[in-house]
């Protein structure tokens, strides 16, 4: 339970850490651009929303740093993240609310079967080292080494526009309502394809290549010598012995990489107009709203935390020595 | 040095000359718009033109150099943070270790793409060194944990042991006892964060927020998708950029692979 508690600690850790960030920059950098922006809006702005965004970006300058702290914690723990300046005069928690559900799909499903296919193709690239599965690593090399985005883009002009098989933007036709349907739940697959294929494209490489030198390196050890010694099945010991501790790596690497992982799926949604928070930040960046961008932030902090945790109980799971005590 | 690793440096070598030569063999103004407006490749125009007639195969030139320098400035600025946390950590240990690892790890669990396009759009000016600036400032955790590991695997080594026995102090030990030991990893660690560091800054182009007055490859994507390049069916306009950023981190991960064959002999290819 250490362990556990250890990871637990951290990750609030390192939520303070994204929030007061997100408290601070706007308040060290020069410039004050949602004062502008208060300007603009003028009279249109009621007087609650307009002291929450004093409040959430710094403007009220009677105060010291520290008083504007504490409102600030007490702002967020209410819910409240200002009003977007994009989709005005909605919060930007809801804005948020609504496309946080897609990108948790979009992003949740792809990377798992990105992770399950790369550890897969992994160890049956580190186990029959030298046979034709080895070619494959310059090829995942090379995908991998192109951004997202640009696959999305090409994905795109291919599959919708010279071959119209599959939509190329929004997540659901245009004209359906969301509603529990087969109608409507056939068109959001059908939406989620082009992007979600090329999420899993981009990622799997790093999986493949970091499971593959895992079980080169494994494969020497002695306890894969016993294995065979013991004239156990090919399949038992490929995984039940060697890829069973290969994949502790990756799996604690999953979580570092996540974040890594999550910012290139903002930037496909951004390029299929996907409903989901990177499209919202892609709208955020254009209209310098500052409200929706740092909002995207934090719910994606919180997002990746959380995973992370997930991964942590898998890897107690997998690794019985961290769950001996001390 | 095997064939993989002769062939990155020499894509990396060959794009190093264009970042240096490309603003002079460029046959147009990158900027100047012509006649020809939306032309496929052809003589004149090696990858075509923009919707405003401009030459995309300049383009592609002038801007290799906004790449290169960013990837550059990155690598060098981020691989010395790291050395300095990574090391410092992983040698002294306890309390200070504790610190700073915990340091990296937050750096590396925060979403990073997120928190730079907000303080990018932030900034008055985001020119390219104050980008390659806020770039590094994120990407030198990974490379920090790295070394950290392999700087605990060696402080209790017998040579850094009697170094210290024999009274060598402490920064001196560091920089010539363990720091010729974790050349590889330093050197991977470059690598790798020349790849991030290039991947960044074309992200951050193309979503529009980085200035738009220097050219650079994700600049060139940024127009095209803001002018619909895709639905007019106008492949040239972005699959040139693409490519070589393609190219390019191809060679970059190439290099490192040949790095870690020779720092672990394991994954060495047997030879029968």
């Amino acid at each position: 339970m250490t362990f556990l508690l250890r990871r637990g600690l951290f990750y609030l850790i390192t939520l303070w850490a994204a929030i007061t960030a997100n408290f601070l920059l706007p308040r060290l950098l020069p410039g004050d651009p949602v004062q502008a922006m208060i300007t603009k809006l003028g009279g249109r702005l009621n007087s609650d929303a307009m002291a929450s965004l004093y409040i959430l970006f710094g403007l009220d300058e009677k105060k010291s740093l520290w008083e504007q702290y504490v409102d600030y914690w007490g702002t967020l723990l209410r819910g409240d993240l200002g009003l977007s300046f994009t989709f005005f005069p909605t919060p930007v928690a809801d804005v948020l609310s609504q496309s946080l559900p897609w990108t948790l799909g979009l992003v949740g499903v792809t990377t798992v079967i990105a992770f399950l296919l790369g550890t897969l193709l992994g160890v049956y690239a580190g186990w029959k080292r030298g046979s034709w599965l080895d070619t494959l690593i310059p090829v995942t090399t090379f995908l991998s080494s192109i951004p997202y985005f640009w696959l999305g883009l090409i994905a795109i002009s291919v599959f919708s526009v010279t071959f119209p098989l599959l939509p190329a933007s929004g997540g659901y036709a245009a004209g359906l309502v969301p509603e529990f349907s087969w109608e409507f739940i056939s068109s959001v697959l059908e939406h989620a394809v082009l992007p979600g294929i090329t999420i899993v494209v981009s990622s799997v490489a790093s999986w493949i290549l970091g499971m593959r030198n895992m079980m080169v390196t494994v494969t020497a050890e002695d306890y894969v010598l016993v294995a065979r010694a013991k004239g156990l099945s090919q399949k038992r010991i490929m995984f039940a012995y060697a890829a069973r501790n290969a994949v502790l790596p990756s799996i604690s690497g999953f979580a570092l990489s996540l974040g890594f992982i999550v910012g290139g799926a903002l930037l496909v949604e951004m390029v299929f107009s996907y409903p989901g928070l990177g499209y919202v930040l892609f709208q955020g960046i254009g209209a310098k709203d500052y409200p929706l961008m740092q909002g995207v932030f934090l719910v994606i902090t919180l997002a990746v935390l959380v995973a992370n945790l997930l991964a942590d109980v898998g890897y107690l799971l997998l690794d019985p020595r961290t769950r001996r005590e001390g | 040095m095997n064939f993989k690793t002769r062939l990155g440096l020499g894509i990396l070598g060959f794009f190093t000359l264009i970042a240096v030569v490309g603003e002079w063999i460029a046959p147009y103004d990158p900027s100047a718009m012509g006649d020809d407006l939306l032309s496929p490749p052809s003589g004149a125009h090696w990858f075509g033109t923009t919707m405003t007639g401009q030459d995309i195969f300049s383009q592609v030139l002038v801007g290799t150099r906004g790449v290169m320098v960013v990837g550059l400035v990155c690598g060098v600025l981020a691989t010395f943070l790291s050395i300095l946390v990574g090391v410092t950590a992983g040698f002294l240990g306890g309390a200070a270790d504790e610190a700073l690892s915990m340091l990296s790890n937050v750096f590396l669990v925060i979403p990073a793409l997120p928190l730079i396009i907000i303080v990018a759009s932030m900034l008055p000016s985001a020119d390219t060194v104050l980008i390659a600036a806020v770039i590094s400032l994120t990407a030198w955790a990974w490379g920090a944990r790295v070394l950290r590991a392999q700087t605990m695997s060696l402080r209790r080594r017998d040579f850094v042991e009697a170094a210290r026995a024999s009274g060598e102090r402490t920064w001196r030990i560091i920089v010539f006892e363990v720091l010729p030991n974790l050349t590889a990893v330093i050197a991977s660690g470059f690598v790798g964060t020349v790849i991030f560091a290039v991947m960044l800054q074309i992200t951050l182009s193309f979503v529009g927020v980085v200035s738009l007055s220097t050219w650079n490859w994700g600049t060139i994507l940024f127009w095209a998708q803001s002018n619909q390049a895709l639905g007019q069916g106008a492949w040239w306009w972005f699959v040139p950029a693409g490519l070589c950023i393609a190219l390019l981190g191809t060679a970059l991960a190439l290099i490192n692979f040949g790095i870690d064959e020779y720092a672990n002999p394991r994954l060495r290819k047997v030879r029968a």
